[in-house]
């Protein structure tokens, strides 16, 4: 083993006494297995199967620090990154009271940070923290267990609904080498519905590292819309995972938008655990430069009669590099699953690339199931023939982009931040802003 | 307006067109007809700019422009418009919007200013009328799970949108069932003129029956081997290509 598990061990027993819940056994607990995992599993490499394609050298030959906790910015720093009345934010992983906003919430929905309701509350997080993203996964995993320090708590009680979305913004300060631990948990009881938007930021670029964490359970007839958005510094490292399980009846959406990043790796796992239940995985990564983005899913389906759709697609420019890997399981009891995947990749550059690895699993014999895979470039024949009517070649190349990320971003529901990807999406490409369709 | 000067083009290394020499004039409807592999889409393409064929000599002047030297978006902004055989579907790109920027981009070029999102709609509307087009069709993606009939409506409606001054027809008559003819030669009537020219480049005579031209010329082997008024495309109509290549002394390719 190298000496490099022993120096986050130390930076544990350092940070120790300021996580929360030290006086809370179960916690305690939990960060001690964690450890042990850490301890023993160290860092994922090349040669497990799941990190094949992604290079973790860079990010654990690296010796991050705990973030120091800065002077805060001014609400008018935050403007860009605003996409919602509703919004939790959070600077290097701790939460920032006085950039928050909050809307009046119905009775029975508590969003807080999870550090306040850990304090406030034990009972009711205990229950669900740690179930479902257990540290086992790896060593990242185990890392932010131990490390668990804040993010946001979300339960929403049984038939509640909120009309408007909450937005969790997570922001780096710039601060160099800081590590940045982010757990949430959200749990939505029989019959509730909300909107929720997950996304990192950064107010300026530097290498450091966000390990991210967020777990979701949704009871029966449960419904959750699930918007995670990447925009961190060009320089930075991000590792998370998004863990969901699925009741009866209930119905998971995820649009899952990778734009920012040095080398990030988002892993989302959706479990259907009951039949009935519903998961739509959307996704969209646009990178350039030297960009590493990898996206590592799996669903499975343990019940009947279970629905899964799963659409990523990505824009690849400069040298920059993307893998999809998608498992889709059907256990042998989940007769009747109807489960859809596809992955289509844009090569907008020859020194591009892109991995894509659907996998189907199917041990149940009356099942409904496909799956698709392409990478390819510009179709030289629809440029020619958009030129040929009068568009110069800039604006023939953007439209085929938009074309052919538009479904992506259409199924975004939530118009402001939908607009917001667009503009995304034409600055990083730095394509020609195209006028609106005329309707 | 156009004029071709012993123009050679090879495809993929292959000589397809080898010395094209033809004229036209403003007010002038030719028909290039001739046998499938004769070069017809060929010369059709590398008018409107298709960069994958190697000019190998010869020169195409435009208006006195060195055509070949520009680019095919400059192109259709001087006036060009291809009707394409094989309408590229682009799903995700609305045909509203193909319409509405093509037409701006053109009008500009032309020094005239962008029409409003009102104006064009009226606009459109009226040249859908012309192309018997329900309006479903203007917020569909362009020419994605269109008939092939509907295909070549749609690239009729954007030659009568646009009004170009060249208009070149690549087989748009192929595929189309009489009805459907009828209506896309009432689109390429109402934009004669004395100011516009039109090249259809045709393998069946069919075509001429509803659109008249003033030239017909026979391509065969990569040449234009005979040429002549509209009695000529009758006379192919009757008689078939074999007479020609035994009259002119050339291979003409694939026999219709």
């Amino acid at each position: 083993m190298t000496a490099m598990p022993d120096t986050w061990l130390q930076d544990f027993r350092n940070i120790e006494p300021a996580l929360p819940g030290a006086d809370i056994p179960w916690l305690q607990a939990q960060r001690a297995t964690a450890l042990e995992v850490f301890r023993d599993k160290g860092f994922p490499t090349l040669r497990h199967e799941d990190w094949k394609y992604t290079d973790t050298r860079p990010i654990v030959q690296r010796r991050f620090r705990q973030a120091a906790a800065i002077s805060l910015p001014d609400t008018a720093a935050l403007r860009p990154y605003m996409l919602a009345d509703h919004q939790l934010v959070f600077v290097d992983g701790r939460f920032a009271p006085s950039l928050t906003a909050s809307a009046r919430l119905p009775s029975g929905i508590e969003v807080m940070s999870l550090a306040e309701a850990i304090g406030r509350f034990p009972d009711r997080v205990e229950p669900w923290l740690g179930r479902s993203a257990g540290p086992e996964r790896n060593g990242f995993g185990a890392l932010n267990a131990a490390f668990l320090r804040d993010g946001v708590f979300i339960r929403l009680a049984r038939g509640t609904e909120l009309e408007a979305p909450v937005h969790l913004l997570f922001l780096t300060s710039g601060a160099p080498d800081s590590v940045v631990y982010v757990r949430n948990l959200i749990v939505a009881e029989a019959g509730s519905r909300a909107s929720v938007i997950e996304s990192y930021a950064a107010l300026a670029d530097a290498i450091g590292l966000t390990n991210s964490v967020t777990e979701i359970v949704l009871e029966p007839g449960a419904q959750l819309e699930h918007y995670r958005l990447g925009r961190e510094a060009a320089a930075a490292y991000h590792v998370g995972s998004t863990d969901v399980h699925l009741a009866r009846d209930s119905r998971y959406t995820s649009h899952s938008i990778a734009l920012g990043g040095r080398i990030v790796r988002h892993e989302l796992y959706a479990s259907l655990d009951a039949e009935g239940a519903e998961c739509t995985l959307n996704g969209l990564y646009v990178t350039h430069g030297r960009q590493h983005v990898d996206n590592h899913t799996r669903i499975d389906h343990h019940k009947p009669h279970g629905t899964s759709r799963e659409w990523y697609k990505g824009v690849l420019d400069g040298q920059s590099r993307a893998v999809f890997s998608g498992r889709v399981v059907v256990h042998p009891q989940a007769q009747h699953t109807d489960a859809e995947q596809a992955n289509h990749n844009l090569l907008l550059s020859e020194n591009a690339e892109a991995d894509s690895r659907p996998q189907l699993e199917i041990y149940a014999d009356d099942v409904k199931c496909a799956h698709g895979a392409t990478v390819g470039n510009l179709d030289p024949d629809a440029l020619f023939y958009l030129r040929s009517r009068g568009l110069d070649d800039a604006h023939a190349r953007s439209l085929l982009v938009y074309a052919f990320a538009g479904d992506v971003l259409k199924r975004i529901r939530l118009a402001p931040l939908r607009a917001h990807l667009e503009q995304q999406l034409t600055e990083r490409l730095a394509l020609q802003r195209l006028q609106a369709e005329p309707v | 307006m156009l004029a071709i000067r012993n123009l050679k083009v090879n495809v993929d290394g292959k000589p397809i067109l080898q010395g094209i020499d033809l004229e036209v004039k403003a007010g002038e409807v030719h028909a290039i007809m001739g046998p499938n592999g004769s070069g017809k889409s060929t010369l059709a393409q590398v008018l409107a700019g298709r960069e994958q064929y190697q000019i190998v000599s010869g020169e195409v002047r435009y208006d006195g422009q060195d055509l070949l030297a520009m680019k095919p978006e400059d192109r259709a902004r001087a006036g060009i418009f291809l009707a394409f055989q094989y309408p590229v579907e682009i799903p995700g790109v609305s045909n509203i919007y193909l319409l509405k920027a093509a037409l701006n981009t053109v009008r500009k070029a032309r020094g005239e200013p962008e029409l409003d999102a009102m104006d064009f709609l009226l606009l459109v509307k009226d040249k859908m009328k012309l192309m018997e087009m329900s309006e479903e069709f203007l917020y569909r993606a362009v020419n994605e799970g269109f008939s092939g009939g509907e295909k070549k409506r749609n690239e009729i409606l954007q030659m009568a949108v646009l009004e170009p001054r060249l208009a070149i027809l690549d087989e748009t008559d192929s595929g189309l069932d009489i009805d459907a003819l009828k209506v896309v030669a009432n689109g390429v009537n109402s934009l004669r003129g004395p100011e516009r020219a039109v090249i259809l480049v045709t393998h069946y005579q069919r075509l001429l029956d509803y659109i008249t031209p003033d030239f017909v010329h026979v391509l065969a082997g990569g040449r234009i081997v005979k040429s002549g008024d509209r009695r000529l495309a009758l006379e192919l109509e009757e008689r078939g290509y074999g007479w020609i290549e035994a009259q002119v002394g050339v291979n003409v390719g694939v026999a219709p």
